[in-house]
């Protein structure tokens, strides 16, 4: 019955091996465009910043004059607002995560709380900011604040933080929590000397990715109206401030040359407490990790 | 040694931890309630957020309706809220919106998909660990670097051969935009392949398929409501997404579809009214929540459709 491949089988064979290795090509160049653009954009950056990045840059206050210009208020404001923003989001986000996965029971309430928070981690970050003038700015009366800004920015991060601890929470093996309650532990001392301490590592590192992403947020904190510029360092919660995102901005957004390579050191900056974040997270994840 | 212990235990029990046990007990259970509703409340933060956001929305939306009529809003062809005569007709920022997310979804649809392909498919394992980090550092660089990536770099390069292209325009925030959402598109699609069983793989290689005709036949019509969803996602995060817009797009006060010419989107329209400094009860001010509004239905229904295909692909393969 089988019959032999014939000529013309062969030939097809072929161009379709053709049409294979051509699509192979074609997935990994894909894969590839978005590394370059990446590399042209670092090397572009820091070709810019070039000369304009010494310690007199990081050490001055914002200044009309470009040769003067400098970045410590901006970076100072972003310590600031991201210590204040974790202070906020990182209890509320791990004690929300514990609930969910701990305590909620299989109703109504819990299902509305875990549809909600997917749809929360869509909302776009300009409408945080809105919700953050209307509620902190104005009808609380925090003005334009440290404060207001890291209240915005905390519940901007709250669904990513709970979702990774919730990640965290749930890779804790069962047989532990069953152990420690068949000892006659209660369900808090369970969570407390079982489960987090398990989790601490995962949900450490959640936390310091989202963090990580509230320092690189600019558009709700311009809602807020944080300042574009600002000659002094912040004092408290309730001062006004300015962030690394915003000041950079404000630097792009002036058509003089200088001040485009002074956002490019800004940038450069930015960058460098991005990636010192990211490599705390990494760092404390393999320390801690254990596993099962 | 055992036994003497299982003897011994229950009577001391007994006779000492009793008593004190009991008031420790109900203590005990006063606490452990009082920690779950702790906890319950602070779980129930994010029902007040978004109750927050659609309240404010619709609360300063209402004001805004009373000044300006609906239909005026929604098909008015100019938008010049803050200069006399002032007109709010929301389509020259929702074109805005319409191109540039285009523009970024023509880009990153494909190129993320075929990367997932890629990183599902045909990656070795070890190069798949080196790719994907790197992959994830292009969706952690922020949108900031990313606009003035597109005005200082792309916008000046695409110029050389567009000479007719402004400073401000559509096109380069949305080739950028799209670069920066490729990520999300291969990382979603990837997983939606990976969710593919292998039988399914083995079948088609049985019956003499080429590993193409595997993967684009078989593989990718299996897993096309999470690649879907994944793109639905990235729509609503196109639309979503301000600072790029805000710094390359420009701004516009009528409806216009040229990606050469500048253009304002519904995010930078806020942002940008924002950095002024305007009264609480002016109507400029009560424009960026109506602005806000919208921008919100539009991405919450995304959000939704995209969970609705997910729930149902799930059923499928489990």
């Amino acid at each position: 019955m089988s019959e032999l491949p014939t000529a013309d089988f062969r030939r097809q064979l072929a161009s379709r091996k053709r049409w294979g290795r051509f699509f192979a090509a074609l997935c990994l160049l894909a894969t590839i465009v978005g590394l370059v653009v990446l590399t042209i954009l670092l090397a572009d950056v820091f070709q810019k910043s070039q000369s304009w990045l010494d310690t007199q840059f990081l050490t001055s206050f914002p200044s009309r004059r470009p040769e003067k210009a400098g970045i410590l208020s901006a970076l100072v404001g972003s310590i600031w607002l991201v210590g204040m923003t974790a202070i906020i989001s990182f209890p509320v986000g791990v004690a929300a995560a514990i609930y969910l996965e701990e305590y909620a029971p299989q109703n109504w309430v819990t299902s509305l709380i875990q549809t909600n928070l997917a749809n929360l981690a869509g909302v776009p970050s300009i409408v945080y900011g809105l919700l953050g003038l209307a509620i902190f700015v104005r009808a609380l009366g925090l003005g334009r604040s440290l404060l207001a800004g890291a209240l915005t920015m905390g519940l901007l991060i709250l669904p990513t933080i709970i979702i990774a601890a919730r990640e965290a929470i749930r890779a804790v093996p069962p047989s532990l929590r069953h152990a420690s309650l068949a000892l006659g532990g209660t369900r808090w001392q369970t969570v407390r000397g079982v489960v987090l301490p398990l989790a601490f590592p995962g949900i450490l590192t959640g936390t310091i990715l989202a963090l990580s992403r509230a320092i690189g947020e600019t558009a709700p904190l311009i809602t807020i109206g944080a300042l574009t510029y600002i000659a002094f360092l912040p004092d408290g919660p309730m001062s006004p401030f300015t962030v690394l995102p915003i000041q950079i901005f404000n630097w792009t957004s002036r058509p003089q040359e200088e001040f485009r390579h002074l956002a490019a050191a800004g940038i450069v900056v930015l960058l460098i407490v991005l990636l010192s974040a990211n490599a705390v997270a990494i760092l404390l994840r393999d320390r801690l990790q254990k596993r099962y | 040694m055992e036994a003497q212990r299982m003897e011994t235990l229950p009577a001391s029990k007994q006779m000492t931890i009793s008593p004190p046990a009991l008031t420790g007990t109900a203590w005990r259970r006063i606490s452990e309630g009082a920690i779950a509703i702790t906890l319950f409340l602070c779980a129930a933060i994010s029902i007040l957020t978004t109750l927050g956001i659609v309240g404010v929305l619709l609360f300063e939306t209402i004001e805004f309706f009373r000044e300006v009529p609906v239909l005026d809003f929604l098909t008015g062809l100019t938008w010049t809220p803050l200069f006399a005569p002032a007109k709010f007709g929301v389509l020259p920022l929702v074109a805005g919106t319409g191109v540039v997310s285009l523009i970024a979804m023509s880009l990153s649809l494909p190129v993320g998909l075929l990367a997932g392909i890629y990183l599902s498919e045909y990656a070795r394992p070890n190069v798949r660990r080196m790719l994907k980090p790197l992959l994830e550092i292009l969706a952690g660089v922020p949108t900031v670097v990313y606009g003035y990536f597109a005005l200082t770099f792309v916008t000046p390069f695409l110029r050389q051969s567009l000479p007719d292209m402004q400073v401000f325009n559509a096109l380069s925030a949305g080739i950028v935009m799209g670069i920066m959402i490729i990520p999300l598109v291969s990382s979603l699609s990837e997983d939606a392949l990976n969710a593919v069983p292998h039988s399914l793989r083995e079948a088609a290689y049985g019956l003499g398929a080429t590993k193409l005709e595997v993967t684009l036949r078989t593989v990718v019509p299996a897993a096309l409501s999470g690649i879907t969803a994944a793109f639905i996602l990235a729509v609503s995060r196109a639309i979503g997404e301000t600072m790029i817009v805000l710094i390359a797009a420009g701004q516009s006060t009528t409806a216009q579809l040229n990606p050469l010419k500048a253009m304002e989107t519904m995010t930078a329209y806020i942002a940008r009214v924002s950095l002024g400094d305007n009264p609480q009860q002016s109507i400029e001010f009560k424009t960026i929540f109506a602005v806000g509004m919208l921008l919100f239905l539009m991405t919450f229904v995304l959000n939704l459709i995209s969970q609705r295909v997910l729930a149902k692909y799930r059923q499928v393969y489990q």
